[in-house]
């Protein structure tokens, strides 16, 4: 039985409360001598007031309403929905760790400075490049900096002209975004009939306004861009710089750096490749790395090491300054800096080789009912296009909702946008075989059951805990909080 | 063994699967990448660590540091040591919340989107606002994504923020202008807070908001009636970035004419993690809802009729729009949104006024006896929350390394940011401080002088 899950302020009754404080020790004194009379709230907040044991029933009632890596197979695409080990989140919540002060002295956080070190040195080994920062706190922000790194190295040139980004039509969304919000204009760049960049646009887009190229690679259509070094030596001849979109990372670690393809500055997303769980939307953590001509621009302060004892550096007169108020999501970096310990090289180069098995084998299983589109080697992803089913009745949307039904997270739908109806499915290293096998059965079954009745299959999800959920409705009278009658 | 116990595959199942795929190694898998660009070397990191490996490297580092649990805290600037009630690790720790990704698939994801809904609910009950997102990565980011919303929705190019907002959110805003060859000036401060007198004067048609905060950065709570008919008889927009912790006790920001509210939600129930990860409050009236950053959840009803949420008004978002968005942000900090709930529902009203009364007690107290020590005084005149600027008579690196002796972790060090304030530190003392605490703090800081 379908049924709505009460909200926090449908609960409760005045009065009670589900918290428990030492009462103060201090000499009180009336609120109004010490806070300005005009400032001060007049009514009680409206807030819900609940007991302890009511808080927990309806947030655990809540977290039964949600799918997690930890659930089923969760394969959507360029997001690397891996498992995320236990023991990540037991050392993040060391007090040693999770209740240090950003600003405490730095010989009293010789230990937090020590890891941000150490992972800087791995990152650098694994991606090739000569410097990193962990400000971003995900991979768009990530991006962002990446830009302003790229715009103050050109300003600093004097190369004062360079105000437009290229982008290839593959990009995700933040691409685009990102360079809006680092004032440059986007110039798009089509792909060809292999999947890779088109090398002639590029040649024809590049010239001395050109700053930079940002690049996916594997694109998000799961496909190695197979003329990097010859698109890198032509952006790099007009001027421009190379950007990489590490999102996709998780195919290629320690089979090719992008700081050996040309590369000038990259972003790592380490909620996805090195394992933190994203928490229902973050946080996440973006490390920027760059090559040694861009140190001197990165936001300050880094973490340096002199005789054995770890600083903070703020002597970076070049730096664009902050992203974030601190030095980024220490807590995320704890999860992945542990996950690279236990990894070690060989370990994060089989994590690869598994993610780029799993997707190859998936693709060919799903290839005996499913049209996928660019018929080639692929890294850890692949683009179904549901365009065929699309005419039968039920689109890539309706069968990510049938799938809802056979208990698994669909694919990320209608993306990359130039695969019609698409599907774009990422398997990751961590899934066994059999799960694999069952993924293409549900989806052989449910390619069936289009034939067979395409418009029960578009009515999908029959087993979820609500039906299919009315987006229209909510975007065209938004209801965005909860408001007494 | 490392972590390849997080891989599953088999050797056997390794070449099923390249049959299947109908190649003869794995090698044939990587082909597409171009010789010139193989990594042909073996990756040289540390050697892998089993599980008890990591967890003593782990726990050696973490062994390094000091912090608040095994030191008093005096320590704020934005970063604070509320209380962290138990149930808040016991709800953000189900793996159902946890490992989950942005919920795209609503029907699956009902937990964390009414979670969500919620948690939007009481950022607008506690600043007054008409809606709120899902989050910003922190305060700092969502200061700069605040004032770029003035942008958007004004068509003007500058903005003027008062030096009594935390330097390092401006640090973040002036960067993020600077990208965008947007202009920013500051308004100077008169005794520590922001210096009104001067608005006036500054406040032209091209400005497009006014960023200040409450309380400030020295903990002062500034006098903001008036301030918005000053900023909106120039058609800008005012923004006020807030600690949510203070407003069981403050005004709404609604009330004295906030247009957008941002702030850092850290004292809601979050660790201070050494900075990060932290929790960026956006909320705004509601004729900014399409200047908005971010995700939004929000109410509607499933096929039998049913309430459900889903993300909406995604037509704002980079996945969308794109270049045309209205901001680039896709992963924010959901998680730590959802302990800020957890923290809220369980505090209720009546919890969070008592923290808020028993930090401004206990600030005051703090306040009163360390003034009274001959070489400190209060740096200005005011009335503060829970947190305060002293001139000190030594260097403030001196004082806190003494203290640390003691097990202190003192004030934080204002010079850095405010060259003209030497010797200042700046005190927070949140209803964790015992009266016995500040005493010891008291007593140490007079024999240090
Ligand atoms: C290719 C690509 N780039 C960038 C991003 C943005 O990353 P984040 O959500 O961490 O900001 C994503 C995330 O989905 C992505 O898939």
């Amino acid at each position: 039985m379908r049924k709505h899950k009460a909200l926090l302020f449908e609960m409760g009754r005045a009065g009670r409360c589900g918290y428990s404080l030492p009462s103060s020790d201090v000499p009180e004194k009336a609120v109004d001598e010490l806070l300005p009379g005009n400032m001060q709230r007049k009514e009680q907040l409206e807030l819900p007031e609940l007991s302890e044991v009511e808080v927990v029933r309806h947030y655990t009632e809540l977290s039964t309403r949600n799918f997690g890596v930890d659930t089923g197979f969760y394969p959507l695409g360029s997001c690397t929905m891996k498992y995320n080990p236990k023991v990540n989140e037991e050392v993040a919540a060391l007090p040693g760790f999770a209740f240090m002060h950003p600003c405490q002295p730095e010989d009293t956080a010789q230990g937090a400075l020590e890891l941000y070190y150490n992972m800087e040195q791995s990152l650098k080994e694994l991606t090739g490049m000569d410097r990193f920062t962990m400000q971003p706190a995900a991979g768009a922000h990530g991006e962002l900096t990446g830009l302003m790194v790229i715009q103050a190295y050109h300003r600093h040139r004097g190369d004062q002209q360079r105000n437009k980004v290229l982008i290839p039509v593959t990009a995700h969304g933040t691409n685009p975004a990102t360079v809006t919000m680092a004032g440059y204009e986007v110039i798009q760049i089509p792909a060809d009939e292999r999947g890779n960049v088109d090398l002639e646009a590029l040649k024809e887009a590049v010239d001395e306004t050109t700053s930079a190229l940002m690049l996916t690679n594997p694109s998000t259509l799961g496909l190695f861009e197979e003329e990097i070094m010859e698109m890198a030596k032509v952006v790099h001849e007009a001027g421009g710089l190379l950007y990489y979109d590490g999102a996709n990372l998780n195919a290629i670690m320690g089979y090719a750096r992008p700081g050996d393809m040309g590369f000038d500055v990259v972003h790592l997303n380490i909620h996805k490749t090195l394992s933190t769980p994203h928490g229902g939307g973050g946080p996440g953590s973006g490390p920027v790395g760059v090559k040694e001509r861009l140190a001197p621009f990165l936001p300050k302060p880094l973490v340096d090491k002199k005789d054995d004892q770890f600083h903070f550096n703020y002597d970076l007169p070049n730096s664009i300054g902050k992203v974030h108020s601190f030095y980024g999501n220490f807590g995320v970096v704890i999860k992945a800096y542990n996950y690279v310990c236990m990894m070690g090289g060989a370990g994060l180069k089989q994590a690869s080789t598994d993610a780029v098995l799993n997707a190859n084998y998936l693709a060919s299983l799903l290839q005996k009912n499913y049209y996928i589109p660019y018929d080639r080697i692929r890294k850890h992803e692949f683009v179904v296009s549901a365009k065929p089913e699309k005419k039968k009745g039920a689109g890539a949307g309706d069968i990510a909702k049938a799938l809802l039904d056979r208990g698994f997270h669909p694919p990320t739908v209608y993306f990359p946008l130039i695969v019609d109806e698409a599907l774009m499915t990422e398997p990751t290293d961590t899934e066994s075989k059999e799960t694999l096998d069952n993924y293409a059965r549900a989806m052989e079954e449910i390619a069936r059951a289009i034939e067979e009745n395409a418009e029960k299959v578009a009515a999908s999800p029959y087993n979820t805990v609500v039906g299919r959920l009315d987006e229209v409705r909510a975007a065209r009278s938004p209801v965005l909080r909860w408001q007494k009658e | 063994m490392g972590g390849n116990h997080y891989l599953p595959l088999s050797d056997v199942d390794r070449c099923d699967m390249l049959k299947e795929i109908g190649v003869d190694s794995i090698d044939d898998l990587f082909s597409d990448i171009p010789q010139e660009v193989r990594f042909k070397r073996d990756l040289d990191l540390p050697p892998a660590m089993s599980e008890l490996e990591a967890i003593k490297h782990l726990n050696y580092l973490a062994a390094k540091n000091k912090h608040l649990n095994n030191c008093t805290s005096f320590m704020g600037a934005g970063v604070y040591d509320h209380f962290i009630p138990s149930v808040i690790k016991h709800i953000t720790g189900r793996s159902e919340f946890y490992t989950s990704y942005t919920p795209y698939q609503p029907e699956i994801s009902q937990g964390i989107l009414q979670a969500i809904f919620e948690y939007q609910t009481m950022i607008c009950q506690l600043t007054g606002m008409d809606v709120a997102n899902a989050s910003m990565y922190d305060g700092g980011t969502a200061v700069a994504e605040g004032a770029i919303m003035g942008v958007g929705a004004t068509r003007r190019s500058k903005a003027l923020v008062s030096r009594s907002v935390s330097p390092f959110y401006r640090a973040v805003l002036q960067n993020y202008f600077n990208s965008r060859g947007l202009e920013l000036e500051e308004i100077p401060l008169k005794d520590g807070s922001t210096d009104f007198s001067k608005l006036e004067a500054m406040i032209d048609d091209q400005v497009a908001s006014v960023v200040v905060q409450q309380p400030n950065f020295f903990g002062l709570v500034e006098d903001l009636d008036g301030v918005a008919e000053i900023i909106h008889k120039h058609k800008a927009v005012m923004i006020v970035s807030v600690d949510p912790i203070s407003l069981p006790l403050l005004k709404a920001p609604a009330d004295y004419g906030a247009d957008i509210v941002v702030g850092e939600g850290q004292s809601l129930g979050v660790p201070p993690s050494f900075g990060g990860p932290l929790l960026g409050i956006m909320s705004a009236r509601n004729k900014f809802v399409r200047q908005l950053p971010g995700r939004i959840a929000g109410e509607t009803v499933d096929s039998e009729g049913n309430r459900g949420f889903v993300l909406t008004l995604q037509t704002r978002e980079q996945h969308i729009r794109r270049e045309k968005a209205s901001s680039n942000i896709c992963s924010n900090e959901a998680l730590v949104a959802l302990a800020a709930a957890v923290y809220m529902a369980s505090m209720g009203p009546q919890g969070m006024r008592e923290v808020a009364e028993q930090c401004v007690q206990k600030a005051a107290y703090a306040c009163e006896k360390i003034s009274a020590l001959d070489g400190y005084d209060m740096a200005f005149k005011g009335q503060n929350f829970k947190e305060f600027a002293v001139k000190v008579p030594a260097k403030p690196e001196q004082l806190n390394k003494q203290l640390l002796q003691k097990s202190i972790l003192g004030g934080v060090d204002v010079s850095p940011f405010y060259p003209e304030m030497e010797n200042t530190m700046l005190f927070a003392v949140t209803e964790k401080r015992t009266r016995e605490e500040i005493d010891t703090l008291v007593r140490e800081l007079e024999g240090l002088k």
